[in-house]
């Protein structure tokens, strides 16, 4: 079975959708992300959708609750790339992932990504190691 | 008896215009260029070459079914007479110079039957009466392709006003600006949407600005379309601005409830862009005298 690979850059996951995302992919894609985010103490994740062409419902929800997920393990995420058509689909099915950050490329994320922990370690003083 | 008398009406009518298209032709022509005559709009030439294309068509028609303009016999007929409506509007002929091109047929028709039925009254009543209805069905066929390709070329007008008017400009690096002129409605906002994302992956542009100070009314509508139209921009990535609120426009969104609370407003455009440049960290100086 395919697989989305999940490459660690530093404290951040960067996770490019390269295929036509089917359900049970992005539920592999989920069960990995959240390991790999314990396993290597993430503090931010990087979704780069930029190829990606078809969206349905269930993968909006996906993202939304990757962003959710992720939250809780104590990373920020942040969508990348997302493809005009793409935006108006998930519009007109009513999903504005609230709580997902977003980004117009990768660069744009990983500014955010590095802004954001910065300001958290500023507020709570950075994590012990 | 029917089956007869309308064998015979429908032999008589071919028969006219078997015999004498000549003379008919001649004065149909003679019946138009007293009226609708257009010599600047058609050649003398091309309108004979009309004329007796379309009597040999309708001669063709009436030998296999008499007077029956939906029929299938009559297919040729309607085809020709789509042809010149769609082309005299095209041209600018009025509809009622359209429409005279198949009504001058009646009087030199009329008096061609008139002629061949000397002494008969009824039957020349029948035939004229069926005549009539024939030619007034094509008369009528004829207004209905001028409505018809008149509604064409508004229709193209309209797409093409729908394209021009939705311009997406670039007031900085990394930001745009949508000024939006006239009433929203759902296909103008599919396209003003649609336009906005294409430039915002484009250029690159993290903040955009939607200047609604050409919109007349919002209403739940609009506001919807606006809402959507900012959601899908971030979703992508970039922060979208509503600029150009009026007064009124500020009351009626209020008043009927919509929440653009998660939406950055300014009243006007300045004032957006001054917003977009401090969200990009950009801020301008203004230059003292120097001494």
């Amino acid at each position: 079975m395919e697989k989305i690979p999940i490459l660690k850059m530093g404290e951040f996951l960067l996770v490019t959708i390269q295929v036509d995302m089917h359900d049970r992919l992005a539920m592999a894609l989920q069960d990995d992300l959240t390991r790999t985010i314990s396993q290597t103490d993430a503090r931010g994740v990087l979704i780069d959708i930029s190829t990606l062409e078809i969206v349905d419902s269930f993968i909006g929800r996906m993202l939304s609750n990757i962003a959710a997920m992720s939250r809780v393990l104590d990373a920020e995420t942040v969508v990348v790339g997302m493809q005009p058509a793409v935006a108006i689909t998930l519009v007109e099915l009513g999903l504005s992932l609230p709580g997902v950050r977003t980004a117009l490329n990768v660069d744009a994320g990983m500014e955010l990504l590095r802004a954001s922990v910065r300001a958290n370690k500023e507020l709570y003083g950075s994590r012990v190691d | 008896m029917s089956e007869i008398q309308s064998n015979r009406n429908h032999k008589s009518l071919a028969g006219v215009l078997n015999q004498n298209s000549e003379k008919v032709l001649n004065e149909w022509l003679k019946e138009m260029s007293g009226s609708t005559r257009r010599s600047d709009l058609i050649r003398e030439s091309d309108l004979r070459a009309e004329c007796s294309r379309f009597l040999q068509l309708m001669k063709q028609a009436t030998e296999s079914d008499s007077a029956n303009f939906q029929s299938p016999a009559f297919e040729g007929v309607r085809d020709m007479l789509s042809d010149i409506s769609r082309s005299r509007s095209q041209k600018g002929f009025k509809p009622s110079e359209t429409a005279t091109f198949v009504f001058s047929l009646k009087r030199p028709l009329f008096n061609e039957i008139q002629n061949q039925y000397r002494g008969d009254a009824d039957a020349m009543a029948a035939e004229i009466w069926k005549l009539n209805e024939l030619l007034d069905a094509m008369g009528l066929f004829t207004m209905e392709v001028y409505l018809k390709s008149r509604e064409e070329v508004v229709r193209r007008q309209q797409e093409e006003l729908l394209e021009l008017s939705t311009p997406v400009v670039k007031l900085w690096d990394g930001i745009l600006a949508l000024p939006i002129i006239g009433t929203l409605d759902s296909a103008r906002t599919q396209v003003v949407m649609e336009s906005l994302l294409q430039a915002i992956v484009q250029t690159n542009s993290r903040v955009a600005i939607i200047d609604i100070t050409g919109v007349p009314t919002v209403d739940t509508v609009v506001a919807q379309h606006l809402l959507k139209t900012v959601t899908a921009a971030r979703l992508m990535g970039a922060d979208c601005i509503i600029s150009g609120v009026r007064p009124q426009i500020a009351q009626t969104i209020v008043h009927l409830g919509i929440n653009l609370l998660d939406v950055t407003t300014k009243s006007t455009l300045a004032a957006a862009f001054s917003v977009a440049l401090q969200r990009l960290g950009i801020s301008f100086v203004r230059e003292t005298a120097k001494g």
